[in-house]
C-alpha cells in the first residue's frame, strides 16, 4: 500500500500494489492540462455563483427601481454591473439568467444522453436488421432542419421551460445515438467481450461489465461537449425571443436585451455576453482536455 | 453511380415527407389561428376566409392539397402578406440569404481549410495555440453576441462599415454580416482541418512518401491534403444547417430582408403557409446539399463505392 | 568486403518521454558493402527499426540520433532535409512492414509510383509511368499496365508489397532497407516475397538491409547477419558463423527459437513429452464436428442490390479425443478462425453438428450451453484486444470462474486466480494490475490463465502466437504443451504457418477456402503430404539453415488466395494447382483416404 515496488508477503490479495488503470492515467493527463485544469475552476465559480445569487445582492431579479433605469455599473449603488431599461439589477439578472442556462444544459444533455445511450446501444448491441431500420431512422431525422422546428414549436406552444429541455434533448440525442451504436458495434467484436461470451458470461453482464466501461470515456467527453451546444441553442432561442418568459431570464435573452440598448447601455450587452462565452469556453476546453485524456488518438470530430 | 443516385432520391422522400408532416401536424395542433390577430371577425367572414384557404377540410385533405401544391412548385398563398404567394416571398427572400450564406460558407472553408493546415504544421508552437485560442474562442462566442459586438466596433465607433441592412446593394453591406455568419465555422473548420491533418501527417504512407525523398510541397499537396480534407468534406453538411440557422439571427440583426427574416416573423404572426414553405424549401436544401457532398466525397475517397 | 557503401559508427539514438530519455540504440557499430545483404535480426524493441529510421532521417520528434552514418561518403546524420532528398529514395530506399497502410489509399498506384522518378528524375509523366510500368513487370506483377490505374485497396498485401519494393527500385538505389517486409504476410506470400528480393539482387546489384524479428526469414537471403538486443548488437557475423557456431547465448536462443519442420528424425521431445493418444476407438470421442458450414450474407453495397453469400466454413468434419491436439492450418481467409468460432457457437452456425462428449451443441437449452462452455475455452490472436483494458488481471481471470462458479466464495477464488497465474508463469503480484501494464507475451499468458481456470477439457488456440516475437512464441507453445500434460487437456491450435503446428500437433488439418484439403497425423502429413496445397505450405517454410535454404529454389506457390465470395468451381485451389487438369474445373474433390492421409483431391497419390 505505501511502496509500491515492494510487495508485501502478506497473501491478502489487498495488498498487492494497485495497478494503474486507464482512468488513473488518464487522471493523472488531465491534471497536467492546466488550460483544463483552470478552465474546470472557473466552471465552478461561475456554477457557485449562480446557485448562491439570491445572497449576493439586496435586489432580486424583478425588482425594478425607477429611480435608477439605465444605470451604468457602480459600487455606490450596489447595482455592480448596472441596471436594464426597466431598472433590474444586472449583476442578479445575469446569475439568475445563468441559472436557466446552465440548468438547461444539464436537463437538456441527460434527456438527450438518456435516449441516445439507449437507442444506440440497442441498435449496436442487436446489430443486424433491426439495427439497420433503427440507423435509417436516425439517417432521416438527420436531415430534418431541426432548428426550424424547435423555433416552430415554441412559437406555437408558447414559451414553456419544459417544452426547451425536450426540444433540445430532442435534437441532440442523434448524435449520441451514433456514436454510442458505432461504439457498441466495435466493441462487441472485440476479443474480450467474444473470450466472455465464449465463457458463458451473460449478456445482462457483458454489457454491464464489458460495454459499458469501454463506452464511457466516449460519453464522459461527449457529454461536456454536449452541455455548451445546448446551452448555445437555448440562448440562442432566447435571443430571438422565443425562450424564457419575462420576468425570467436567461443568459440569451439578456443578450438580446443588451444588443437592443447596446449604442447607449453597452453593459447590458457586455456582462451577460462575457458570463455566456465564458462558460461555453471552458466548457469546450474541459471536454478537449478530457478527449485528450481519455482517448488520445481520436482526435478527428 | 446513378443507382446511388436514385437511391438517394427515393430515400429522400420520406425525410421530407416526415419533415412536411411534423411541420404540418405541429401547426394545426397548436392553439391559435392565422386571424386570432385581426380584430373581433364577424363569423361569417371568419367561415368564409377558412373555406377561402381550405381550413375547413378535414386535415388529410388539406395535408394532400398541400403536397399536391408542392409537386406543382406552389407553396400556396401567405395568410399574412395577402397580396403575396408565398413561392414570391421566398423567390423575393433567397436570393439575399443565399449570397450571404454562400459568402460566409466559402470565407469558413478557405480561411478555416488555411489556418488548420498552419497550424497543423506548427504544432506545438505559438502559432499552433494562437490559432487554437483563436478558434476556441470563436466556438464559444455565439454569432448573435459577435454580431452586435460587431456593429457596435464597426459601425457606431469606427464608422467604417454600415450598420444594417443593405443599403444601395453595395458589397460593403454584407461585410459584416458575412463575417459575423462565418466566424464560428472558421474556427470549426480549422480545428477540423488540423486534427485530421496531424492524423494523415502522422499516418505510414506520408512516412513512404517521406522515404522516397520527395519533396515537402509534394507530400502535402500530393499525399496529405487530400485524405486530411476529407473530414471537413463531410462537415459540410452540418455547416449548411448551422449557416441558414444562424443566418435567421444574423438577418435579424442586420435588418437584412432575407428567407431567416421571413421565417421569424411568419412564426409569429402564424403565417402557417410561410412557416411550412420556408422550412420545406430549407429542408429540401439541406438534402440536396448533403447529397452533393458525398458524391463529393465518393469522388475524392477511391475507396467508398456507391 | 573492400567496398563500404554505408558505415555506421557509434550511433546511438534517445527518445525524450515523460518517463525520462529512453535509449533504443546504443554505440551501434556496422558496415555495409556493395552488393551485400545484411540482416538484423532482433525482438520487438531491440532498436533495430529505430537504426533505420535515424538514417534514413525519419526518427519521431521526439527522437535524436547521434554518432555517424556515412553512405557513398556523405554523413546522412544532421544533413538538411532538402540534401536527404536526393538520397532517400534515390541512393537509398526504404519498405516498411505494413504494406496495407504504407501505401497512399487516395492515389493511383501508377502515380503515386511516379513522384518518384518526376522528383528526383525529372522525367515527364509519360515517361515516368512508363517505367513504373516496366518495374511492375520485374516484380512479377501480372498485368502490371492495368495496375498503374488501380488503389491500392484493389491489390492484395501481397500484391502490395510488390509496389512498395517496384517503387523502392525506380531509381535503383544502392542500398534497400526492408523493414520487416514479411511479417504482416502469410507464409506463402512471405516467400514469394523472398524470392523476389532474391532475384532482384542480382538484377539490380542492390545491398540489402534485411530487418526481421525471425533468424528463418535471414538464411537464405543474408550474405550477413547482426544480433541486436536492447539497442546493442549483441553478434555480427557471415550468415554461416551465425547459424552453424553461434558465439552469443542470446543469438543461441533466438536460433533455438525459429520454429522449423524437421523431416527426417522426428524431435527427441515428441515422443518424451507428447505421447499420442491411443487409437479413436477405444476411447471416448470429446470433440465430433460433422460437417458444419458456417456462410455469412455479404449485404450488398446499395439497399436493393443483392446480398451475397461468403462461405467461411463450407462442410467441415473431424473428430477430437481427450489429451489430442489437432492443428489447423491455412492462408488468411481460409475459414480457420470462423471454425473455432463456429466450434464455440460465438457466430450463428449455418448447418452441421458440433458435439461436446455426444451433446449436440445446436439443440441445447440456454441453461445447458453455458453449463457446456465451461468445458470449451479459446485463446485468442491478439493478446492486448483480448484483454478488457478497463478490468485489473484478477477480474479478467476470475470472471469465467465466477461465471460457472457462482457460489464460490471471493477468497476461494483470488486463491485460484492466484495459483493460475503463477502456474502460466506471472506472479501473484500481478493482480491487481491492468493489461497495458504487461507485454504481449505476458498478456498471452493471461488469457491462457483465464480459458484455464475453469478446467476445462478442450482449449481452442485461434493463432495463439502469430502477433508475438518469434523468441516468444516458442515459450507460449512450450507452455501449452505442458498445460495440456498436466490438464489433461485436448487442443484445437490454429496458424497459419505449418512450422509452428509442427511441434505441438498430434494431427493437423489444412483449410483451403472454408474446406478441408488434407487430414493426416503429423508424421505423414509432414514426411509425405498429398495435398499439392500442403505441399506449396511446407515448402513455403523458410528453414533456419542457411546451405539448405539457399539450395530450395522452387518456392511453391503462385498468386493470391482467390475470393471466397467468389471461389473457383470445382476444386477451389485449381487456380494456384501447377497439377490442374480439367477435371478440377468441373467436380470439387471429395475427402478420401489415401495412405494414412485423408485427402480433397483428384490426383492424390498419383503426384
Amino acid at each position: 500500500m505505501s511502496d509500491p515496488t515492494r510487495i508485501p508477503a502478506a497473501e491478502s490479495p489487498e495488498q498487492f500494489p494497485e495497478g494503474r488503470s486507464l482512468w488513473s492515467d488518464a487522471l493523472q493527463v488531465l491534471l497536467q492540462n492546466r488550460a483544463a485544469m483552470a478552465a474546470l475552476i472557473i466552471l465552478s465559480i461561475i456554477s457557485l455563483l449562480v446557485m448562491i445569487a439570491p445572497f449576493l445582492s439586496p435586489y432580486s431579479y424583478d425588482f425594478t427601481d425607477w429611480d435608477r433605469v439605465s444605470e451604468g455599473p457602480s459600487l455606490a449603488t450596489g447595482h455592480i454591473f448596472g441596471t436594464d431599461a426597466l431598472g433590474r439589477d444586472l449583476f442578479v439578472r445575469t446569475l439568475y439568467g445563468g441559472r436557466i442556462s446552465l440548468m438547461v444544459g444539464l436537463v437538456a444533455t441527460t434527456v438527450s444522453l438518456v435516449i441516445g445511450i439507449s437507442y444506440g446501444a440497442v441498435a449496436g448491441y442487436l446489430g443486424g436488421k433491426i439495427d439497420h431500420v433503427m440507423m435509417r431512422i436516425v439517417d432521416i431525422l438527420y436531415a430534418l432542419p431541426f432548428m426550424f422546428l424547435v423555433i416552430l414549436l415554441m412559437v406555437l406552444f408558447g414559451r414553456n421551460i419544459f417544452l426547451i429541455f425536450i426540444a433540445i434533448g430532442a435534437i441532440n440525442w442523434l448524435d449520441m445515438a451514433r456514436i454510442v451504436r458505432g461504439q457498441t458495434l466495435s466493441l462487441k467484436n472485440t476479443e474480450f467481450v467474444e473470450a466472455a461470451r465464449a465463457g458463458g458470461v451473460s449478456t445482462a453482464r457483458i454489457i454491464r461489465r464489458h460495454i459499458i466501461p469501454n463506452l464511457l470515456g466516449v460519453v464522459v467527453v461527449y457529454v461536456t461537449l454536449t452541455i455548451p451546444q445546448v446551452i448555445l441553442v437555448e440562448s440562442f432561442l432566447s435571443f430571438l425571443g422565443l425562450g424564457v418568459q419575462e420576468p425570467m431570464t436567461s443568459w440569451g435573452a439578456l443578450v438580446n436585451e443588451g444588443a437592443q440598448e447596446m449604442e447607449n447601455a453597452p453593459w447590458m450587452l457586455i456582462f451577460p455576453a462575457l458570463f455566456l462565452a465564458l462558460t461555453l469556453f471552458c466548457f469546450n476546453f474541459v471536454g478537449d482536455g478530457l478527449r485528450d485524456a481519455l482517448d488520445p488518438r481520436d482526435r478527428s470530430r | 453511380m446513378i443507382r446511388y443516385a436514385l437511391q438517394r432520391f427515393l430515400g429522400a422522400i420520406p425525410t421530407l415527407l416526415i419533415l412536411i408532416g411534423l411541420a404540418f401536424i405541429m401547426i394545426r395542433l397548436a392553439p391559435g389561428g392565422p386571424f386570432d390577430a385581426e380584430k373581433q371577425l364577424l363569423p361569417e367572414i371568419e367561415a368564409n376566409l377558412r373555406a377561402a384557404y381550405h381550413l375547413d377540410e378535414p386535415i388529410y385533405q388539406q395535408f394532400g392539397r398541400y403536397i399536391y401544391g408542392l409537386l406543382q412548385g406552389d407553396f400556396g398563398p401567405s395568410f399574412q402578406y395577402r397580396d403575396h404567394t408565398v413561392t414570391e416571398l421566398i423567390m423575393s427572400g433567397f436570393p439575399v440569404s443565399l449570397r450571404l450564406g454562400g459568402f460566409a460558407m466559402l470565407l469558413a472553408l478557405i480561411v478555416g481549410v488555411s489556418l488548420g493546415t498552419l497550424a497543423a504544421f506548427r504544432q506545438n508552437t505559438a502559432t499552433d495555440y494562437t490559432v487554437m485560442g483563436a478558434a476556441m474562442t470563436g466556438i464559444s462566442i455565439p454569432n448573435f453576441v459577435m454580431a452586435p459586438l460587431m456593429i457596435l466596433v464597426f459601425a457606431v465607433y469606427l464608422k467604417w462599415l454600415p450598420a444594417g441592412g443593405l443599403g444601395d446593394g453595395s458589397i460593403r453591406n454584407l461585410v459584416l454580416p458575412v463575417i459575423a455568419l462565418a466566424l464560428p465555422q472558421i474556427a470549426y473548420v480549422s480545428r477540423l482541418t488540423r486534427g485530421s491533418m496531424i492524423e494523415v501527417l502522422r499516418s505510414n504512407f506520408i512516412r513512404t512518401a517521406r522515404a522516397q525523398g520527395l519533396p515537402m510541397r509534394t507530400v502535402i499537396i500530393q499525399h496529405a491534403l487530400k485524405p486530411a480534407l476529407l473530414p471537413v468534406i463531410s462537415y459540410i453538411g452540418p455547416a449548411t444547417a448551422a449557416i441558414i440557422t444562424g443566418s435567421v439571427v444574423i438577418e435579424q440583426i442586420f435588418g437584412v430582408p432575407g428567407l431567416g427574416r421571413y421565417f421569424v416573423q411568419g412564426a409569429l404572426n402564424r403565417d402557417y403557409t410561410l412557416v411550412m414553405g420556408v422550412v420545406v424549401f430549407y429542408g429540401v436544401l439541406i438534402i440536396a446539399f448533403n447529397f452533393l457532398v458525398d458524391l463529393l466525397y465518393g469522388w475524392l475517397d477511391p475507396r467508398v463505392k456507391y | 568486403m573492400t567496398d563500404t557503401l554505408l558505415r555506421i559508427a557509434d550511433l546511438n539514438v534517445s527518445f525524450s518521454t515523460n518517463d525520462g530519455d529512453v535509449h533504443a540504440v546504443k554505440n551501434l557499430n556496422f558496415e555495409v558493402s556493395a552488393k551485400e545483404t545484411l540482416g538484423i535480426v532482433g525482438e520487438s524493441g531491440s532498436g533495430k527499426s529505430q537504426t533505420v529510421l535515424a538514417l534514413m532521417g525519419l526518427l519521431a520528434d521526439n527522437g535524436r540520433a547521434q554518432g555517424s552514418s556515412i553512405f557513398e561518403g556523405r554523413e546522412l546524420l544532421g544533413l538538411p532535409t532538402s540534401e536527404l532528398n536526393q538520397i532517400r529514395g534515390s541512393r537509398i530506399s526504404m519498405i516498411f512492414q505494413d504494406p496495407m497502410t504504407s501505401l497512399n489509399p487516395f492515389i493511383k498506384i501508377g502515380r503515386q509510383m511516379s513522384f518518384v522518378l518526376t522528383g528526383h528524375q525529372g522525367l515527364s509523366r509519360r515517361d515516368a509511368l512508363r517505367q513504373c510500368k516496366q518495374m511492375l513487370d520485374a516484380v512479377h506483377i501480372p498485368e502490371a499496365q492495368r495496375r498503374l490505374d488501380m488503389y491500392p485497396h484493389e491489390l492484395s498485401g501481397g500484391m502490395r508489397q510488390r509496389v512498395m519494393i517496384a517503387s523502392a527500385l525506380l531509381c535503383q538505389p544502392a542500398l534497400l532497407i526492408a523493414d520487416e517486409p514479411t511479417t504482416a504476410l502469410d507464409v506463402t506470400v512471405q516467400a514469394q516475397i523472398l524470392q523476389l528480393m532474391r532475384e532482384l539482387r542480382e538484377e539490380f546489384d542492390t545491398a540489402i538491409i534485411l530487418i526481421t524479428h525471425d533468424l528463418g526469414v535471414v538464411a537464405g537471403l543474408c550474405d550477413r547477419v547482426m544480433v541486436m538486443r536492447n539497442g546493442e548488437c549483441r553478434e555480427s557475423g557471415s550468415i554461416d558463423q551465425i547459424f552453424y557456431q553461434p558465439q552469443d547465448e542470446y543469438t543461441r536462443e533466438l536460433l533455438a527459437a525459429v520454429p522449423r519442420l524437421d523431416f527426417e528424425q522426428p524431435q527427441p521431445q515428441d515422443t518424451t513429452q507428447m505421447p499420442v493418444p491411443t487409437k479413436k476407438d477405444d476411447r471416448v470421442i470429446l470433440l465430433q464436428v460433422d460437417s458444419l458450414q458456417v456462410f455469412f450474407d455479404i449485404p450488398g453495397p446499395g439497399i436493393f442490390s443483392a446480398s451475397q453469400t461468403l462461405k467461411a466454413v463450407d462442410g467441415v468434419s473431424f473428430g477430437l479425443v481427450p489429451g489430442e491436439t489437432l492443428g489447423v492450418v491455412g492462408e488468411s481467409g481460409c475459414g480457420k478462425s470462423t471454425l473455432a468460432r463456429g466450434i464455440l457457437r460465438l457466430v450463428n452456425v449455418t448447418g452441421g453438428r458440433v458435439c461436446m462428449l455426444g451433446n449436440d451443441l445446436g439443440v441445447m437449452s440456454d441453461a445447458a450451453l453455458k453449463a457446456a462452455r465451461s468445458d470449451m475455452q479459446i485463446i485468442f490472436q491478439d493478446p492486448f484486444a483480448s484483454l478488457n483494458p478497463r478490468m485489473t488481471v484478477r477480474d479478467i481471470v476470475a470472471e469465467p470462474l465466477q461465471t460457472h462458479q457462482p457460489g464460490m466464495g471471493s477468497d476461494a477464488v483470488f486463491g485460484k486466480v492466484a495459483a493460475m497465474l503463477e502456474r502460466v508463469g506471472l506472479e501473484r503480484a500481478h493482480m491487481n494490475r491492468y493489461p497495458h501494464e504487461f507485454s504481449g507475451g505476458q498478456c498471452q499468458r493471461i488469457g491462457i490463465a483465464r480459458a484455464l481456470i475453469v478446467e476445462p477439457r478442450l482449449i481452442l488456440c485461434d493463432e495463439p502466437v502469430s502477433a508475438l516475437d518469434v523468441s516468444i512464441q516458442g515459450q507460449i507453445v512450450e507452455l501449452l504443451i505442458e498445460l495440456q500434460a498436466s490438464f489433461d487437456l485436448s487442443l484445437i491450435f490454429i496458424a497459419h504457418d505449418l512450422a509452428v503446428v509442427q511441434h505441438i500437433s498430434h494431427r493437423v488439418m489444412v483449410m483451403y477456402l472454408g474446406r478441408v484439403v488434407e487430414v493426416a497425423d503429423k508424421h505423414a502429413l509432414y514426411t509425405n503430404p498429398q495435398h499439392p496445397y500442403t505441399r506449396a505450405l511446407i515448402e513455403a517454410v523458410p528453414i533456419p539453415d542457411p546451405q539448405l535454404e539457399r539450395r530450395r529454389l522452387n518456392r511453391g506457390l503462385e498468386g493470391d488466395i482467390p475470393s471466397p465470395l467468389n471461389p473457383p468451381s470445382g476444386c477451389a485451389f485449381r487456380t494456384r494447382c501447377r497439377y490442374a487438369k480439367d477435371r478440377c474445373a468441373r467436380e470439387r474433390p471429395q475427402l478420401r483416404m489415401s495412405g494414412e492421409t485423408a485427402v480433397a483431391c483428384h490426383m492424390a497419390g498419383e503426384i
